[in-house]
């Protein structure tokens, strides 16, 4: 089941190193996804995972290192890297007193997604929000956001998908929906990684386990999907020890 | 091109969003309309016979109905994160910021629209004056792009309806005093050539700057 390749990562961060105040969140991660996979993040609460895909995302600046979507240097083509990125993040980024439809075809203009009404509507119907296109954010229960939320990351079909927690909220049956995605995402090529507290979703989606702890990835772990495989100690943060 | 039309959907979702809550326009009609009773009352004079505070009066209502639109602005943008949502996107910090300065302009312009008659009334204005207008638009431009810019600073912190107005007043001194003498001449019906020659371009100059200026320290502060 796993698409890894062995060419150049979708993801790569290098040596990033995020402080607050005198508090240091990231400290020197090295990371590195390559495209078609699908990478998990664990780590404990406060370990750093959040701000690390808030910084892969180009949201957060790092006070050192490199951040390359793609082989794009995000500091340096901004806007062009960020297009590559779709973010779900623990809240919807959307706006409640819009519907649905609305949310979408206006994240659609700032991504210049070319035909957006045909693309709305097949990415609403993928995520069963069809029936509720024209009610606003604000009407729709928790889960309905979360799923509208994923359909606004990957409306404009990015290549990297950057999921905080995206099981959060969800029931039984969505989070298999999302897996599915998921899935069919890793198998069109493109590169996943999302954060989770789930070791059943680290072992059921991943290619690739990733542990932080404290701010240093400590553990880089190839898997199967439905399985854990052998660690990769050479991708390990040098830093960890 | 990818430039002006992330600006206007920016824009254009701000207007709809207004729109559709009304929640801002009604309360800042309302705060306008106190604010000037209240100083009627404050100054002891029967409503029409303010006189030469009639100038003052007009642009200390709108700078404070001003405060209430940008707060507003960037507060709707924090609900479910989606300021994180803008400049996740790959359109310029300038777009994100001329969208927003452009949605807070707009709603300015209707709210001093629809307050400007309802001064005149009670201050005993000539509300039909195209110079007027011209010295209201140029200043609330002046407005809102300083408006807009501190309020995003402020939507970080904590204290941000208190911080706003601390940040925004000091700066935009300037384009009150050219309102208000510049209103004031032009209520007079005396001479205009203090207007044309001092007061508006005073006021097209600070646009000019902070246009300039505002955005560029914008894309510097939200730049990931």
């Amino acid at each position: 089941m796993s698409h890894a390749s062995s060419g150049p990562s979708a993801i790569s961060g290098v040596g990033l190193r995020k402080d607050y105040g005198d508090r240091s969140v990231l400290r020197g991660v090295n990371i590195a996804v390559p495209s078609g996979q699908i990478a998990v993040l664990f780590g404990a609460n406060g370990a750093g995972k959040t701000t690390l895909l808030r910084t892969l995302a180009g949201l957060s600046r790092p006070d050192a290192g490199d951040v390359h979507i793609a082989g794009l240097r995000m500091r340096r083509s901004g806007g062009r890297a960020r297009d590559l990125v779709g973010f779900v993040g623990h809240q919807t980024l959307l706006y409640n007193d819009l519907t649905c439809r609305e949310n979408l075809v206006f994240y659609a203009k700032l991504y210049g997604v070319a035909r957006p009404e045909r693309r709305i509507e097949s990415i609403l119907a993928r995520l069963n929000l069809a029936d509720r296109a024209d009610r606003r954010v604000r009407t729709l229960s928790h889960g309905m956001q979360k799923r509208l939320s994923v359909a606004r990351a990957i409306l404009h079909e990015p290549a990297v998908l950057l999921l905080d927690e995206p099981e959060s909220g969800l029931d039984t049956d969505s989070v298999a929906s999302l897996g599915e995605l998921l899935q069919d995402w890793s198998s069109s090529g493109k590169t996943a990684l999302l954060t989770t507290h789930s070791s059943e979703i680290g072992q059921a989606w991943a290619d690739r386990v990733l542990t932080l702890n404290r701010g240093r990835l400590v553990e880089q772990t190839h898997a199967h999907r439905d399985g854990v495989g052998a660690n990769d100690a050479s991708n390990a943060d040098p830093a960890s020890g | 091109m990818r430039l002006l039309s992330a600006t206007f959907a920016i824009a254009w979702k701000d207007v709809r969003l207004e729109f559709r809550s009304r929640d801002t326009i009604v309360s800042a009609l309302i705060f306008g309309l106190i604010v000037v009773v209240v100083f009627n009352f404050g100054l002891n004079r029967a409503p029409g016979s303010l006189g030469p505070a009639a100038p003052g009066l007009l642009w200390v209502a709108y700078a404070f109905v001003g405060v209430l639109a940008m707060n507003r602005a960037f507060a709707r943008e924090l609900e479910q994160g989606a300021l994180d949502g803008l400049l996740a996107a790959p359109v310029s910090r300038d777009a994100v910021f001329l969208g927003k300065m452009l949605g807070t302009l707009a709603f300015m312009v209707l709210i001093e629209a629809i307050l400007l008659p309802v001064f005149a009334v009670m201050l005993d204005l000539p509300a039909l004056s195209p110079v007027l207008g011209l010295i209201i638009l140029l200043a609330t431009i002046g407005f809102a792009t300083v408006g807009t810019f501190f309020a995003a600073i402020a939507a970080q912190t904590r204290s941000r309806e208190i911080l706003l107005p601390v940040l925004f007043f000091p700066v935009i001194v300037p384009v009150i005093i050219a309102a208000v003498e510049a209103t004031a001449l032009a209520l007079q019906g005396g001479p205009m050539l203090p207007i044309w020659t001092r007061w508006l371009p005073l006021l097209v100059v600070f646009d000019a700057v902070f246009l300039v200026i505002c955005p560029w320290i914008f894309g510097f502060v939200f730049e990931g």
